[in-house]
């Protein structure tokens, strides 16, 4: 494409966006006067890498850790499996990577500063919270903000944390298991993260510990051009149990945002790990993500990851089945309105015997947006009796939507059962005249229609994030298709 | 003179390019039951989505009123709000639609208001019972995996609940066996009432042994060709349609 036309085409999308961002999006509000106590220059070398370090005063490896990241990243091409070139479009030197809206993480409530607080307030996110007063973490940008761990979870020896602390506090477990399902050197997305991360949470739940209710954390962009790039790392000892729960909001802007997350699960034997999380960025952010898990013997990982916001979401959630009886689940919905892209789906590895996992992928596709899964099962040579089902359904709002289906399946064993089932259904003239003929409107019919085909979905989260969940899809489908 | 609930005058539909209702006339009073009999491809189907509105059935001329309201172009939910229900032959299924949320939000979309949650429960459950339904249909979603008899019984459910003041039950008798079908008939004759009319689509007689009918038309190709009273009924039984097939080629 001459260059002329590359550059109209991105004069043409960032207007779509702007524009997209003006109409939609229900939670584009920007706070102009929270005062931002430190600010990297945009744009990334080696010497913000260190400013990141020593401001957060690390240790020598973690510094190490991010410089050799940081060389990975710039070393590594921009993946190309993708079938679209938005990733080419970001601009890395046009990008904030750290900074902190204050300089400590808050214990309560009261001390969180009045413009942060002010947008909770708006977002609704008290109301959820206030029900957990108790095990609540809140990041503001890229640190902790509210962080108050219930007496009992501290009683119980849990430790729940943003993870910068952790690096401070408990550094020994930090150490060890920092970066061990998820290497440096996995992709050009991990390598950015661990060369600039700042914030995310820390969890390690102690040995036959079942921890009673779920862990929330609330995560915010909110600065121009501002990459976050959060670090999580759940470690659930042997026999444990935890639920870790996150959603994600954002305000409005006209420039692309980047997120780029790592998230490292690591169940022990016999542990159950639980994570959810429902991502509502606003429609200019791209939101690249590697989340992945080891489970091993008779673990189980359970990730229930809804994608609704974003510009472009590139997340294929994994569960590594390292130890014999190990199970995981993987059940995802994603919704691609207009101008959106969601490129979603699901990683299953077994590379131990008796293991099993299902795959449920659901995606809705509106006003020409898209949505993609893209699936690996791959059972290691010499692994038997393995169990793996994947379900895909597609629902597409209208004619000019898309979805598409990428599995890849590398089995060698004949002692395996692996299947596969994609339907693609396109909201039809029947179901709508059905409905519509018993009284209902043809927007609320369509409403009920998206709200039913999520159903398997929203029924595992919790009932204010079921609610949260079915007040987003209402917003989207307002005034949408005649 | 009892009111005239639906009135369709000249009524030509056509699904694509081809005509399949070819000027029909039809007038029902409030408190009455007409059966409208016809075999199979005659149009009877085409007839009830075409009052109802379906998208993808073209009324090309004549007019249908609805308590003296011209409403042959009026979206179908509205129709549905002004107390118009059709029992389809084939209800799709809506997956992860529970049939109590279901019945609450039809029920309001027709009452305007919802229900209080303890007079709906009730109400809900004593219609289940009358329709010899399991408590645990309620939690079933809409349609989905029902076998041909329980889709029947949850669109009877669904005419309890909505209280309509016109019914078009289109073909309600087809795929049930005989225990079903007098459980279905015993919900229908329950609905019924003198402030209500009932428009009954069938192939065969054995479901107006149940539903008795005040007036029959006999429906071939696309038109009325004859209407009487359940004497008709009985003629059909006896005869088939050929003589009403020609005698409609007769007039054609």
């Amino acid at each position: 494409m001459p260059t002329e036309d590359k550059t109209a085409l991105r004069e043409e999308l960032k207007g779509q966006v702007k524009e997209i961002v003006k109409d939609d999006y229900a939670f584009g509000f920007h706070d102009d006067d929270i005062a931002y106590t430190f600010k990297s220059r945009k744009g990334l070398d080696e010497k913000i890498v260190r400013e990141i370090s020593a401001l957060k005063k690390e240790p020598a490896w973690m510094l190490e850790r991010r410089l050799q990241a940081y060389k990975t990243f710039v070393r590594y091409p921009m993946p190309n499996f993708l079938s679209t070139n938005a990733l080419n479009e970001i601009d890395f030197n046009n990008i904030y990577y750290f900074m902190r809206a204050s300089d400590r993480a808050e214990k309560s409530w009261a001390d969180v500063p009045e413009g942060v607080k002010r947008t909770f307030d708006r977002l609704g996110v008290p109301e959820a919270e206030r029900n957990f007063l108790a095990g609540v973490s809140a990041q503001y940008d890229s640190e902790v903000v509210y962080h108050s761990v219930k007496e009992e979870l501290t009683k119980q020896g849990v430790l729940f944390m943003d993870m910068d602390t952790a690096l401070r506090e408990h550094e020994d477990i930090v150490r060890k298991y920092f970066g061990t399902v998820i290497p440096t050197g996995d992709n050009k997305f991990a390598a950015l993260n661990t060369a600039v991360w700042s914030g995310g949470s820390f969890v390690y739940v102690p040995k036959g510990v079942e921890v009673a209710i779920p862990l929330q954390a609330y995560f915010r962009i909110n600065t121009d051009n501002m990459g976050q790039f959060e670090r999580t790392l759940i470690i659930a000892d042997e026999g444990s149990k935890v639920h870790y729960l996150e959603g994600c909001t954002a305000p409005t802007y006209s420039e692309h945002a980047l997120h780029s997350a790592v998230v490292e699960l690591i169940a022990m034997k016999g542990a159950t790990i639980r994570y959810t999380t429902i991502q509502n960025w606003s429609k200019n952010v791209y939101n690249l993500v590697t989340k992945r898990a080891f489970a091993y013997e008779n673990a189980r990982v359970e990730w229930i990851d809804g994608n609704l916001g974003s510009f472009l979401t590139v997340k294929y959630p994994a569960i590594y089945l390292k130890g014999e009886g190990a199970s995981g689940e993987v059940m995802s919905v994603a919704f691609a309105g207009k101008g959106q892209h969601q490129d979603a789906g699901a990683r299953i590895i077994a590379f131990a015997p008796n293991t099993s996992a299902t795959v449920t992928s659901k995606s809705i596709s509106k006003d020409g947006g898209r949505t993609s899964y893209r699936g690996l099962v791959r059972v290691m040579p010499g692994v038997a009796k393995v169990h793996i089902n994947t379900v895909c359904d597609a629902l597409l709002m209208d004619e000019g939507s898309r979805s598409d289906t990428y599995p890849t399946m590398q089995v060698d064993e004949k002692d395996v059962n692996v299947g596969h089932e994609a339907t693609v259904s396109k909201i039809g003239d029947e179901q709508l005249f059905y409905l519509t003929s018993r009284g209902i409107s043809a927007d609320e019919a369509r409403l009920m229609i998206v709200n039913g085909f999520m159903e398997p979905f929203t029924k595992e989260l919790p009932l204010e994030y079921a609610v949260e969940l079915r007040r987003l899809m209402e917003l989207e489908m307002e005034g949408g298709i005649g | 003179m009892p009111e005239t609930l639906l009135k369709i005058e000249g009524l030509h539909v056509a699904v694509g390019e081809k005509e399949i209702l070819k000027g029909v006339d039809l007038t029902v009073n409030r408190g009455e039951i007409h059966a409208l009999m016809g075999p199979n491809g005659s149009g009877k189907s085409t007839l009830s989505n075409a009052i109802m509105g379906h998208p993808n059935y073209t009324i090309t001329a004549g007019k249908v009123w609805y308590k003296g309201e011209d409403i042959t172009t009026m979206p179908t939910d509205e129709k549905a709000r002004k107390g118009i229900f059709l029992a389809f032959q084939y209800p799709v299924a809506i997956p992860g639609v529970t049939v109590t949320n279901f019945l609450r939000a039809i029920t309001k979309a027709r009452r305007g208001a919802e229900s209080p949650a303890k007079e709906f429960r009730a109400e809900m459950a004593d219609a289940m019972k009358t329709l010899a339904m399991d408590p645990a249909f309620a939690k079933r979603y809409v349609n989905d995996g029902f076998s041909g008899g329980e889709k029947k019984r949850c669109e009877m459910l669904q005419m309890a609940m909505l209280k309509p003041e016109l019914a078009i039950l289109d073909e309600t008798d087809s795929g049930l066996d005989i225990d079903a079908l007098k459980v279905v008939c015993d919900g229908i004759n329950r609905v019924f009432n003198p402030d209500i009319a009932m428009l009954v689509i069938t192939h065969y007689q054995r479901m107006l042994d149940y539903v008795k009918p005040h007036f029959v038309h006999v429906f071939v190709a696309g038109r009325v060709v004859e209407s009487g009273g359940s004497e008709l009924v009985a003629l059909l039984e006896s005869e088939g349609y050929d003589r009403f097939i020609k005698k409609s080629l007769a007039n054609a």
